[in-house]
Protein backbone atom coordinates (compact mmCIF):
# COMPACT_ATOMS: atom_id res chain seq x y z
CA UNK A 1 0.00 0.00 0.00
CA UNK A 2 1.25 3.49 -0.80
CA UNK A 3 2.09 5.88 1.98
CA UNK A 4 0.10 9.04 2.60
CA UNK A 5 2.09 11.86 4.20
CA UNK A 6 0.25 13.84 6.87
CA UNK A 7 1.81 17.07 8.11
CA UNK A 8 1.31 17.15 11.88
CA UNK A 9 -0.21 20.33 13.31
CA UNK A 10 0.97 20.61 16.91
CA UNK A 11 2.05 22.94 19.69
CA UNK A 12 5.22 21.56 21.27
CA UNK A 13 4.04 18.04 20.57
CA UNK A 14 0.41 18.51 21.68
CA UNK A 15 -1.29 17.25 18.55
CA UNK A 16 -4.26 19.33 17.36
CA UNK A 17 -7.59 17.76 16.43
CA UNK A 18 -7.12 18.58 12.73
CA UNK A 19 -4.18 16.17 12.62
CA UNK A 20 -6.36 13.33 13.93
CA UNK A 21 -8.92 14.13 11.23
CA UNK A 22 -6.23 14.09 8.53
CA UNK A 23 -4.82 10.77 9.77
CA UNK A 24 -8.35 9.31 9.65
CA UNK A 25 -8.75 10.47 6.05
CA UNK A 26 -5.25 9.18 5.25
CA UNK A 27 -6.37 5.72 6.41
CA UNK A 28 -8.79 5.67 3.46
CA UNK A 29 -6.12 6.48 0.92
CA UNK A 30 -3.15 4.34 1.98
CA UNK A 31 -0.76 3.93 4.88
CA UNK A 32 -0.59 7.09 6.97
CA UNK A 33 2.91 8.45 7.58
CA UNK A 34 3.09 11.44 9.89
CA UNK A 35 5.58 14.22 9.23
CA UNK A 36 6.56 15.89 12.50
CA UNK A 37 8.51 19.15 12.37
CA UNK A 38 9.59 20.93 15.53
CA UNK A 39 9.96 20.12 19.20
CA UNK A 40 8.06 17.72 21.42
CA UNK A 41 7.82 14.56 19.30
CA UNK A 42 7.87 12.40 22.46
CA UNK A 43 4.52 13.97 23.42
CA UNK A 44 2.98 13.23 20.05
CA UNK A 45 4.23 9.76 19.14
CA UNK A 46 1.59 7.68 20.94
CA UNK A 47 -1.31 9.78 19.62
CA UNK A 48 -0.01 9.61 16.06
CA UNK A 49 0.17 5.81 16.24
CA UNK A 50 -3.26 5.60 17.86
CA UNK A 51 -4.85 7.40 14.92
CA UNK A 52 -3.13 5.32 12.27
CA UNK A 53 0.39 6.58 11.63
CA UNK A 54 2.51 3.48 11.17
CA UNK A 55 5.50 5.63 10.30
CA UNK A 56 6.57 9.05 11.56
CA UNK A 57 9.19 11.18 9.84
CA UNK A 58 10.82 13.22 12.55
CA UNK A 59 12.32 16.28 10.93
CA UNK A 60 15.21 18.07 12.54
CA UNK A 61 16.88 21.12 11.13
CA UNK A 62 18.95 23.86 12.70
CA UNK A 63 16.61 26.73 13.64
CA UNK A 64 13.66 25.34 11.69
CA UNK A 65 11.18 26.82 14.22
CA UNK A 66 12.49 30.32 13.58
CA UNK A 67 10.93 30.48 10.13
CA UNK A 68 7.43 30.02 8.76
CA UNK A 69 6.40 28.02 5.73
CA UNK A 70 9.51 27.83 3.55
CA UNK A 71 11.62 25.35 5.60
CA UNK A 72 8.62 23.04 6.11
CA UNK A 73 7.95 23.04 2.38
CA UNK A 74 11.61 22.16 1.81
CA UNK A 75 11.44 19.32 4.34
CA UNK A 76 8.31 17.85 2.76
CA UNK A 77 9.82 18.13 -0.73
CA UNK A 78 12.89 16.31 0.50
CA UNK A 79 10.76 13.46 1.88
CA UNK A 80 8.67 13.25 -1.30
CA UNK A 81 11.58 13.38 -3.72
CA UNK A 82 13.99 11.21 -1.80
CA UNK A 83 12.05 8.02 -2.55
CA UNK A 84 12.47 5.17 -4.97
CA UNK A 85 10.28 5.15 -8.07
CA UNK A 86 8.57 2.05 -6.71
CA UNK A 87 7.73 3.79 -3.46
CA UNK A 88 5.52 6.63 -4.64
CA UNK A 89 3.07 8.38 -2.38
CA UNK A 90 -0.72 8.30 -2.65
CA UNK A 91 -1.05 11.89 -1.41
CA UNK A 92 0.28 14.60 0.90
CA UNK A 93 -2.35 15.89 3.35
CA UNK A 94 -1.89 19.25 5.07
CA UNK A 95 -4.27 21.20 7.33
CA UNK A 96 -6.00 24.21 5.73
CA UNK A 97 -4.51 26.80 8.08
CA UNK A 98 -2.90 29.85 6.50
CA UNK A 99 0.56 28.38 7.08
CA UNK A 100 -0.63 24.97 5.86
CA UNK A 101 -1.91 26.33 2.57
CA UNK A 102 1.31 28.21 1.93
CA UNK A 103 3.42 25.14 2.69
CA UNK A 104 1.22 23.15 0.31
CA UNK A 105 1.57 25.88 -2.33
CA UNK A 106 5.37 25.92 -2.28
CA UNK A 107 5.54 22.12 -2.08
CA UNK A 108 3.31 21.75 -5.14
CA UNK A 109 5.53 24.04 -7.19
CA UNK A 110 8.72 22.34 -5.96
CA UNK A 111 7.61 18.79 -6.76
CA UNK A 112 5.55 19.60 -9.86
CA UNK A 113 2.24 18.37 -8.43
CA UNK A 114 -1.34 19.55 -8.61
CA UNK A 115 -2.80 21.25 -5.54
CA UNK A 116 -6.33 21.22 -4.11
CA UNK A 117 -7.10 23.43 -1.12
CA UNK A 118 -9.88 23.53 1.48
CA UNK A 119 -11.22 20.05 0.85
CA UNK A 120 -14.12 19.14 3.14
CA UNK A 121 -13.93 15.48 2.19
CA UNK A 122 -11.47 13.16 0.48
CA UNK A 123 -12.38 9.67 -0.76
CA UNK A 124 -10.30 7.03 -2.46
CA UNK A 125 -11.01 6.07 -6.06
CA UNK A 126 -9.29 4.06 -8.76
CA UNK A 127 -7.87 7.19 -10.32
CA UNK A 128 -6.54 8.59 -7.03
CA UNK A 129 -8.06 10.65 -4.22
CA UNK A 130 -11.24 12.57 -5.06
CA UNK A 131 -11.83 15.75 -3.08
CA UNK A 132 -15.01 17.68 -2.28
CA UNK A 133 -14.91 21.45 -1.81
CA UNK A 134 -17.67 23.82 -0.81
CA UNK A 135 -17.39 26.98 -2.93
CA UNK A 136 -19.04 30.38 -3.55
CA UNK A 137 -20.26 30.74 0.03
CA UNK A 138 -21.40 27.10 0.05
CA UNK A 139 -23.49 27.60 -3.11
CA UNK A 140 -21.80 24.68 -4.86
CA UNK A 141 -20.10 21.39 -4.04
CA UNK A 142 -17.17 20.65 -6.35
CA UNK A 143 -15.59 17.20 -6.84
CA UNK A 144 -12.07 17.28 -8.18
CA UNK A 145 -8.82 15.39 -8.50
CA UNK A 146 -5.16 16.07 -9.03
CA UNK A 147 -4.00 14.85 -12.43
CA UNK A 148 -0.24 15.45 -12.25
CA UNK A 149 2.27 14.36 -9.65
CA UNK A 150 1.60 13.40 -6.03
CA UNK A 151 -1.72 14.98 -4.98
CA UNK A 152 -1.15 17.78 -2.49
CA UNK A 153 -4.40 18.40 -0.63
CA UNK A 154 -5.22 20.80 2.21
CA UNK A 155 -8.18 19.85 4.37
CA UNK A 156 -10.48 22.00 6.49
CA UNK A 157 -11.15 21.32 10.19
CA UNK A 158 -14.19 19.16 11.01
CA UNK A 159 -13.98 17.27 7.71
CA UNK A 160 -13.88 13.84 9.35
CA UNK A 161 -14.63 12.28 12.71
CA UNK A 162 -11.28 11.10 14.09
CA UNK A 163 -11.05 7.29 14.23
CA UNK A 164 -8.74 5.38 16.47
CA UNK A 165 -7.12 2.31 14.90
CA UNK A 166 -7.72 -0.75 17.06
CA UNK A 167 -4.61 -2.76 17.83
CA UNK A 168 -2.30 0.10 16.82
CA UNK A 169 1.29 -0.11 18.09
CA UNK A 170 2.29 2.15 20.98
CA UNK A 171 4.46 4.25 18.68
CA UNK A 172 5.03 4.69 14.96
CA UNK A 173 8.24 3.55 13.31
CA UNK A 174 10.38 6.66 13.54
CA UNK A 175 12.48 7.78 10.60
CA UNK A 176 14.80 10.69 11.32
CA UNK A 177 15.08 13.24 8.53
CA UNK A 178 17.86 15.80 8.61
CA UNK A 179 17.03 18.91 6.62
CA UNK A 180 19.38 21.71 5.66
CA UNK A 181 17.29 24.85 5.65
CA UNK A 182 18.28 26.89 2.60
CA UNK A 183 19.39 30.51 2.58
CA UNK A 184 16.16 31.42 0.78
CA UNK A 185 14.02 29.66 3.37
CA UNK A 186 15.76 31.69 6.07
CA UNK A 187 15.17 34.99 4.36
CA UNK A 188 12.01 35.84 6.33
CA UNK A 189 12.67 35.43 10.04
CA UNK A 190 10.33 35.25 13.01
CA UNK A 191 11.76 37.85 15.37
CA UNK A 192 9.04 37.55 17.99
CA UNK A 193 6.32 35.04 18.78
CA UNK A 194 3.40 35.71 21.12
CA UNK A 195 1.32 32.61 21.90
CA UNK A 196 -2.44 33.22 22.02
CA UNK A 197 -3.93 33.36 25.49
CA UNK A 198 -6.12 30.39 26.23
CA UNK A 199 -9.73 31.45 26.71
CA UNK A 200 -10.79 28.29 28.49
CA UNK A 201 -13.37 27.80 25.78
CA UNK A 202 -13.13 25.32 22.89
CA UNK A 203 -11.13 26.25 19.81
CA UNK A 204 -13.38 28.07 17.35
CA UNK A 205 -12.50 26.01 14.27
CA UNK A 206 -12.91 22.71 16.17
CA UNK A 207 -15.94 23.44 18.37
CA UNK A 208 -19.19 21.50 18.00
CA UNK A 209 -21.19 24.58 19.00
CA UNK A 210 -20.40 28.21 18.20
CA UNK A 211 -22.27 31.18 19.69
CA UNK A 212 -21.50 34.48 17.95
CA UNK A 213 -22.15 38.15 18.55
CA UNK A 214 -22.37 41.02 16.10
CA UNK A 215 -23.23 44.70 15.88
CA UNK A 216 -26.39 44.10 17.92
CA UNK A 217 -24.35 43.41 21.05
CA UNK A 218 -23.26 47.05 21.08
CA UNK A 219 -19.95 45.95 22.52
CA UNK A 220 -21.38 43.91 25.39
CA UNK A 221 -20.68 40.25 24.72
CA UNK A 222 -21.61 39.06 28.21
CA UNK A 223 -24.98 37.47 27.27
CA UNK A 224 -23.29 35.80 24.29
CA UNK A 225 -20.50 34.43 26.49
CA UNK A 226 -22.89 33.25 29.19
CA UNK A 227 -24.96 31.29 26.67
CA UNK A 228 -21.79 29.87 25.12
CA UNK A 229 -20.54 28.75 28.52
CA UNK A 230 -23.87 27.11 29.37
CA UNK A 231 -23.56 25.09 26.15
CA UNK A 232 -19.79 24.51 26.37
CA UNK A 233 -19.43 26.40 23.12
CA UNK A 234 -16.80 28.56 21.42
CA UNK A 235 -17.49 32.29 20.99
CA UNK A 236 -17.42 33.86 17.54
CA UNK A 237 -17.69 37.45 16.36
CA UNK A 238 -18.84 39.14 13.20
CA UNK A 239 -16.52 41.39 11.25
CA UNK A 240 -18.42 44.45 12.49
CA UNK A 241 -17.78 43.46 16.09
CA UNK A 242 -14.10 42.83 15.43
CA UNK A 243 -13.62 46.05 13.49
CA UNK A 244 -15.26 47.93 16.38
CA UNK A 245 -12.66 46.40 18.68
CA UNK A 246 -15.21 44.47 20.74
CA UNK A 247 -13.65 41.05 20.16
CA UNK A 248 -10.29 39.80 18.85
CA UNK A 249 -9.79 39.02 15.18
CA UNK A 250 -8.95 35.43 16.06
CA UNK A 251 -12.63 34.96 16.94
CA UNK A 252 -13.91 36.44 13.68
CA UNK A 253 -16.20 34.16 11.70
CA UNK A 254 -16.42 35.04 8.04
CA UNK A 255 -14.67 35.09 4.72
CA UNK A 256 -11.60 36.86 6.07
CA UNK A 257 -11.77 35.20 9.48
CA UNK A 258 -12.49 31.58 10.27
CA UNK A 259 -14.84 29.39 8.33
CA UNK A 260 -16.61 27.07 10.75
CA UNK A 261 -18.92 24.14 10.26
CA UNK A 262 -20.17 23.18 13.73
CA UNK A 263 -23.20 21.12 14.72
CA UNK A 264 -24.89 24.28 15.97
CA UNK A 265 -24.28 27.94 15.14
CA UNK A 266 -26.13 30.65 17.10
CA UNK A 267 -25.92 34.15 15.60
CA UNK A 268 -26.85 37.02 17.90
CA UNK A 269 -27.25 40.58 16.66
CA UNK A 270 -25.71 39.59 13.33
CA UNK A 271 -27.42 40.73 10.14
CA UNK A 272 -25.99 37.93 7.99
CA UNK A 273 -24.09 39.78 5.24
CA UNK A 274 -22.45 37.54 2.65
CA UNK A 275 -19.01 38.08 4.23
CA UNK A 276 -20.31 36.43 7.41
CA UNK A 277 -22.37 33.78 5.70
CA UNK A 278 -19.29 32.54 3.85
CA UNK A 279 -17.91 31.69 7.27
CA UNK A 280 -20.79 29.64 8.72
CA UNK A 281 -23.23 28.67 6.02
CA UNK A 282 -22.44 24.95 6.18
CA UNK A 283 -23.20 24.64 9.91
CA UNK A 284 -25.59 21.71 10.50
CA UNK A 285 -28.14 23.73 12.51
CA UNK A 286 -28.36 27.52 12.47
CA UNK A 287 -30.24 29.63 14.99
CA UNK A 288 -30.40 33.43 15.13
CA UNK A 289 -31.65 36.20 17.36
CA UNK A 290 -32.06 39.64 15.85
CA UNK A 291 -34.28 42.67 16.44
CA UNK A 292 -34.74 43.11 12.68
CA UNK A 293 -37.22 40.68 11.13
CA UNK A 294 -35.78 41.50 7.68
CA UNK A 295 -32.20 40.58 8.56
CA UNK A 296 -30.78 38.27 5.83
CA UNK A 297 -29.58 35.83 8.51
CA UNK A 298 -33.19 34.66 8.92
CA UNK A 299 -33.06 33.17 5.41
CA UNK A 300 -30.51 30.69 6.69
CA UNK A 301 -31.93 29.63 10.03
CA UNK A 302 -33.58 26.45 11.22
CA UNK A 303 -34.99 28.48 14.09
CA UNK A 304 -35.05 32.25 14.55
CA UNK A 305 -36.21 34.66 17.21
CA UNK A 306 -37.09 38.22 16.29
CA UNK A 307 -36.25 39.95 19.52
CA UNK A 308 -33.65 41.59 21.72
CA UNK A 309 -30.67 39.34 22.45
CA UNK A 310 -30.33 41.05 25.84
CA UNK A 311 -33.65 39.52 26.94
CA UNK A 312 -33.79 36.36 24.85
CA UNK A 313 -30.27 35.07 25.55
CA UNK A 314 -30.31 35.32 29.36
CA UNK A 315 -33.66 33.49 29.38
CA UNK A 316 -32.23 30.84 27.06
CA UNK A 317 -29.13 30.51 29.25
CA UNK A 318 -31.24 29.99 32.35
CA UNK A 319 -33.30 27.36 30.53
CA UNK A 320 -30.19 25.45 29.42
CA UNK A 321 -28.76 25.50 32.95
CA UNK A 322 -32.09 24.26 34.32
CA UNK A 323 -32.28 21.39 31.83
CA UNK A 324 -28.71 20.36 32.44
CA UNK A 325 -29.57 20.13 36.11
CA UNK B 1 10.40 52.38 -3.76
CA UNK B 2 8.68 50.55 -6.65
CA UNK B 3 5.88 48.20 -5.78
CA UNK B 4 4.12 45.74 -8.10
CA UNK B 5 0.64 44.97 -6.78
CA UNK B 6 -1.00 41.82 -8.19
CA UNK B 7 -4.77 42.15 -8.38
CA UNK B 8 -7.60 39.97 -9.62
CA UNK B 9 -10.82 40.60 -11.48
CA UNK B 10 -13.49 38.46 -9.83
CA UNK B 11 -17.24 37.87 -10.07
CA UNK B 12 -19.14 40.12 -7.69
CA UNK B 13 -19.73 38.16 -4.47
CA UNK B 14 -23.13 39.83 -4.07
CA UNK B 15 -24.24 38.54 -7.46
CA UNK B 16 -25.22 35.04 -8.48
CA UNK B 17 -21.78 33.47 -8.97
CA UNK B 18 -21.71 30.30 -11.04
CA UNK B 19 -19.77 28.00 -13.34
CA UNK B 20 -19.76 27.61 -17.11
CA UNK B 21 -21.22 24.17 -17.78
CA UNK B 22 -19.22 23.77 -20.99
CA UNK B 23 -15.89 23.38 -19.17
CA UNK B 24 -16.63 23.67 -15.45
CA UNK B 25 -14.68 26.93 -15.14
CA UNK B 26 -15.80 30.01 -13.23
CA UNK B 27 -18.18 32.10 -15.32
CA UNK B 28 -16.29 35.37 -15.66
CA UNK B 29 -18.27 36.88 -18.52
CA UNK B 30 -21.90 36.18 -17.71
CA UNK B 31 -21.54 37.64 -14.22
CA UNK B 32 -20.57 41.22 -13.33
CA UNK B 33 -16.97 41.46 -12.19
CA UNK B 34 -14.83 43.92 -10.32
CA UNK B 35 -11.51 44.40 -8.52
CA UNK B 36 -11.48 41.80 -5.74
CA UNK B 37 -12.39 43.56 -2.50
CA UNK B 38 -9.42 42.01 -0.76
CA UNK B 39 -7.06 43.50 -3.37
CA UNK B 40 -7.96 47.07 -2.38
CA UNK B 41 -5.92 46.60 0.79
CA UNK B 42 -2.57 45.93 -0.91
CA UNK B 43 -3.20 48.78 -3.38
CA UNK B 44 -3.75 51.11 -0.42
CA UNK B 45 -0.71 49.74 1.45
CA UNK B 46 1.49 50.18 -1.63
CA UNK B 47 0.27 53.73 -2.20
CA UNK B 48 0.96 54.62 1.43
CA UNK B 49 4.51 53.25 1.25
CA UNK B 50 5.33 55.03 -2.01
CA UNK B 51 3.83 58.28 -0.70
CA UNK B 52 5.89 58.00 2.49
CA UNK B 53 9.06 57.37 0.49
CA UNK B 54 8.11 60.30 -1.75
CA UNK B 55 9.76 58.40 -4.56
CA UNK B 56 8.91 55.47 -6.81
CA UNK B 57 5.67 54.10 -8.16
CA UNK B 58 2.92 51.54 -7.80
CA UNK B 59 2.47 49.27 -10.81
CA UNK B 60 -0.69 47.21 -10.73
CA UNK B 61 -0.63 43.86 -12.54
CA UNK B 62 -3.41 41.48 -13.43
CA UNK B 63 -3.86 38.28 -15.43
CA UNK B 64 -7.39 37.91 -16.70
CA UNK B 65 -9.89 38.10 -19.54
CA UNK B 66 -10.63 41.32 -21.41
CA UNK B 67 -12.87 42.76 -18.70
CA UNK B 68 -10.07 42.42 -16.16
CA UNK B 69 -8.98 45.88 -17.27
CA UNK B 70 -11.77 47.13 -14.98
CA UNK B 71 -9.79 45.81 -12.02
CA UNK B 72 -6.57 47.61 -12.84
CA UNK B 73 -8.51 50.71 -13.78
CA UNK B 74 -9.98 50.89 -10.27
CA UNK B 75 -6.46 50.64 -8.83
CA UNK B 76 -5.27 53.42 -11.14
CA UNK B 77 -8.18 55.54 -9.95
CA UNK B 78 -7.09 54.96 -6.36
CA UNK B 79 -3.68 56.31 -7.31
CA UNK B 80 -1.56 53.53 -8.80
CA UNK B 81 0.81 54.94 -11.42
CA UNK B 82 0.85 52.30 -14.16
CA UNK B 83 -0.94 49.10 -15.06
CA UNK B 84 -0.10 45.87 -16.84
CA UNK B 85 -2.81 43.48 -18.02
CA UNK B 86 -1.71 40.04 -19.22
CA UNK B 87 -4.39 39.02 -21.68
CA UNK B 88 -4.31 35.81 -23.72
CA UNK B 89 -7.15 33.42 -24.53
CA UNK B 90 -4.87 30.48 -23.86
CA UNK B 91 -4.77 31.37 -20.16
CA UNK B 92 -8.48 30.56 -19.67
CA UNK B 93 -8.98 27.75 -17.16
CA UNK B 94 -5.48 27.99 -15.65
CA UNK B 95 -4.93 26.56 -12.18
CA UNK B 96 -3.07 28.51 -9.48
CA UNK B 97 0.20 26.84 -10.51
CA UNK B 98 -0.04 28.26 -14.06
CA UNK B 99 -1.43 31.61 -12.89
CA UNK B 100 1.56 32.07 -10.60
CA UNK B 101 3.87 31.13 -13.48
CA UNK B 102 2.35 33.83 -15.70
CA UNK B 103 2.44 36.43 -12.92
CA UNK B 104 6.06 35.59 -12.10
CA UNK B 105 7.03 35.97 -15.75
CA UNK B 106 5.35 39.38 -15.92
CA UNK B 107 6.91 40.50 -12.65
CA UNK B 108 10.27 39.45 -14.05
CA UNK B 109 9.96 42.17 -16.68
CA UNK B 110 9.33 44.90 -14.12
CA UNK B 111 11.56 46.70 -11.62
CA UNK B 112 10.41 46.41 -8.03
CA UNK B 113 11.36 46.43 -4.37
CA UNK B 114 8.16 44.75 -3.27
CA UNK B 115 5.62 42.41 -4.89
CA UNK B 116 2.41 42.92 -2.97
CA UNK B 117 -0.86 41.00 -2.95
CA UNK B 118 -4.02 40.57 -0.91
CA UNK B 119 -4.59 37.62 1.44
CA UNK B 120 -6.82 35.66 -0.97
CA UNK B 121 -9.03 36.16 -3.98
CA UNK B 122 -12.72 36.31 -3.17
CA UNK B 123 -13.57 33.65 -5.77
CA UNK B 124 -10.90 30.95 -5.50
CA UNK B 125 -10.07 31.83 -1.88
CA UNK B 126 -6.97 29.63 -2.02
CA UNK B 127 -4.39 32.04 -0.50
CA UNK B 128 -1.63 30.22 -2.39
CA UNK B 129 -0.45 32.53 -5.17
CA UNK B 130 1.74 34.79 -2.97
CA UNK B 131 3.66 31.77 -1.62
CA UNK B 132 4.02 30.39 -5.15
CA UNK B 133 5.35 33.75 -6.34
CA UNK B 134 7.94 33.76 -3.55
CA UNK B 135 8.96 30.25 -4.56
CA UNK B 136 9.19 31.08 -8.27
CA UNK B 137 10.94 34.43 -7.83
CA UNK B 138 13.24 33.17 -5.04
CA UNK B 139 12.14 36.00 -2.75
CA UNK B 140 11.46 36.09 0.98
CA UNK B 141 7.81 35.45 1.76
CA UNK B 142 6.23 37.84 4.27
CA UNK B 143 2.52 37.10 4.22
CA UNK B 144 -0.84 37.65 5.96
CA UNK B 145 0.39 40.96 7.33
CA UNK B 146 -2.06 42.80 9.61
CA UNK B 147 0.58 45.46 10.23
CA UNK B 148 3.46 46.46 7.96
CA UNK B 149 6.37 48.86 8.20
CA UNK B 150 9.35 49.24 5.89
CA UNK B 151 12.50 50.80 7.35
CA UNK B 152 15.93 50.95 5.72
CA UNK B 153 15.07 48.23 3.22
CA UNK B 154 13.62 45.85 5.82
CA UNK B 155 9.95 44.89 5.86
CA UNK B 156 8.48 44.05 9.26
CA UNK B 157 5.00 42.59 9.70
CA UNK B 158 2.63 41.31 12.33
CA UNK B 159 0.96 38.06 11.34
CA UNK B 160 -1.95 36.77 13.41
CA UNK B 161 -2.07 32.98 13.23
CA UNK B 162 -4.40 30.42 14.79
CA UNK B 163 -2.42 29.77 17.92
CA UNK B 164 0.07 32.61 18.04
CA UNK B 165 0.99 36.00 16.63
CA UNK B 166 4.36 36.39 14.95
CA UNK B 167 6.48 39.41 14.09
CA UNK B 168 8.38 38.63 10.91
CA UNK B 169 11.17 40.55 9.16
CA UNK B 170 12.76 40.29 5.75
CA UNK B 171 15.18 42.34 3.70
CA UNK B 172 13.75 43.65 0.44
CA UNK B 173 13.02 42.69 -2.25
CA UNK B 174 10.23 40.50 -0.93
CA UNK B 175 6.73 39.17 -1.61
CA UNK B 176 4.31 40.69 0.91
CA UNK B 177 0.62 39.84 1.30
CA UNK B 178 -1.69 41.92 3.46
CA UNK B 179 -4.99 41.12 5.19
CA UNK B 180 -8.13 43.22 5.47
CA UNK B 181 -7.00 44.29 8.94
CA UNK B 182 -4.12 46.35 7.61
CA UNK B 183 -5.76 49.61 6.54
CA UNK B 184 -8.87 51.32 5.21
CA UNK B 185 -8.58 51.57 1.43
CA UNK B 186 -9.18 55.06 0.04
CA UNK B 187 -12.09 55.81 -2.27
CA UNK B 188 -11.02 57.13 -5.67
CA UNK B 189 -11.47 60.91 -5.80
CA UNK B 190 -13.01 62.59 -8.83
CA UNK B 191 -9.53 63.91 -9.68
CA UNK B 192 -8.18 60.37 -9.39
CA UNK B 193 -10.84 59.00 -11.71
CA UNK B 194 -10.02 61.62 -14.32
CA UNK B 195 -6.26 61.20 -13.97
CA UNK B 196 -6.53 57.42 -14.35
CA UNK B 197 -7.61 57.78 -17.97
CA UNK B 198 -4.16 59.11 -18.92
CA UNK B 199 -2.06 56.61 -17.00
CA UNK B 200 -0.02 53.98 -18.87
CA UNK B 201 -1.87 50.68 -19.28
CA UNK B 202 0.03 47.98 -21.15
CA UNK B 203 -1.45 44.75 -22.45
CA UNK B 204 0.91 41.77 -22.71
CA UNK B 205 0.33 38.36 -24.30
CA UNK B 206 1.97 35.05 -23.41
CA UNK B 207 4.45 35.58 -26.24
CA UNK B 208 5.54 38.86 -24.62
CA UNK B 209 6.37 36.82 -21.51
CA UNK B 210 8.22 34.09 -23.36
CA UNK B 211 5.59 31.50 -22.39
CA UNK B 212 3.80 29.12 -24.70
CA UNK B 213 0.13 28.20 -24.76
CA UNK B 214 0.77 24.61 -23.68
CA UNK B 215 2.16 25.77 -20.34
CA UNK B 216 -1.13 27.34 -19.27
CA UNK B 217 -4.88 27.01 -19.53
CA UNK B 218 -7.39 24.26 -18.88
CA UNK B 219 -5.52 21.47 -20.67
CA UNK B 220 -2.27 22.23 -18.84
CA UNK B 221 -3.92 22.30 -15.42
CA UNK B 222 -2.66 19.79 -12.87
CA UNK B 223 -6.11 19.33 -11.36
CA UNK B 224 -9.46 18.62 -12.93
CA UNK B 225 -13.02 19.22 -11.84
CA UNK B 226 -15.16 16.09 -12.13
CA UNK B 227 -18.51 17.41 -11.06
CA UNK B 228 -20.16 20.56 -9.77
CA UNK B 229 -23.42 20.35 -7.86
CA UNK B 230 -25.45 23.36 -6.84
CA UNK B 231 -26.36 23.01 -3.19
CA UNK B 232 -30.07 23.49 -2.60
CA UNK B 233 -30.65 26.71 -0.65
CA UNK B 234 -31.44 26.10 3.00
CA UNK B 235 -35.15 25.70 3.68
CA UNK B 236 -36.48 28.60 5.71
CA UNK B 237 -37.03 27.35 9.22
CA UNK B 238 -39.31 28.41 12.00
CA UNK B 239 -39.18 32.07 12.99
CA UNK B 240 -40.97 33.41 16.07
CA UNK B 241 -41.27 36.83 17.63
CA UNK B 242 -40.21 37.13 21.24
CA UNK B 243 -43.21 37.73 23.46
CA UNK B 244 -41.42 37.14 26.73
CA UNK B 245 -40.73 33.45 26.02
CA UNK B 246 -38.36 33.59 23.06
CA UNK B 247 -35.44 32.18 25.00
CA UNK B 248 -37.44 29.29 26.37
CA UNK B 249 -38.80 28.40 22.95
CA UNK B 250 -35.31 28.57 21.47
CA UNK B 251 -34.01 26.04 23.97
CA UNK B 252 -37.06 23.83 23.44
CA UNK B 253 -36.12 23.73 19.76
CA UNK B 254 -32.52 22.84 20.62
CA UNK B 255 -33.66 20.11 22.99
CA UNK B 256 -35.93 18.61 20.32
CA UNK B 257 -32.98 18.60 17.96
CA UNK B 258 -30.94 16.90 20.67
CA UNK B 259 -28.47 19.76 20.70
CA UNK B 260 -28.99 20.40 24.41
Amino acid sequence: MSQVLVLVDHIDGAVRKTTLELLTIAQRLGEPAAVFIGKGFENAAATLAEYGASVAYQVEGEGIEDYLVAPKAEALAQIVQGRAQSDQLAAVLIPSSSEGKEIAARLAVKIGSGLITDAVDVQASDGGPVTTQSVFAAGYAVRAKVTTGVPVITIKPNSAAPEVVSGAPASPEVIAVAVTVSELARSAKIVERRPKEKSGRPDLSEAAIVVSGGRGTNGDFSPVEAFADALGAAVGASRAAVDAGWYPHSNQVGQTGKQVSPQLYVANGISGAIQHRAGMQTSKTIVAINKDAEAPIFELVDFGVVGDLFTVLPQATEEVVKRKG
Amino acid sequence: MNIVVCVKYVPDAQADRRFTSADNTTDRSGVDGLLSELDEYPVEAALALVEAADDGKVIVLTVGPEDATDAVRKALQMGAHEAVHVLDDAIHGSDAIATSKVLAAAIGKLEYDIVMTGMASTDGTMSVVPAMLAERLSLPQVTFASELTVTDGVARIRRDGDTSTEIIEATLPAVISVTDQINEPRYPSFKGIMAAKKKPLQTWSLADLGLSADEVGLSAAWTTVEEITARPPRQAGQIITDEGDGGTKLVAFLADAKLV
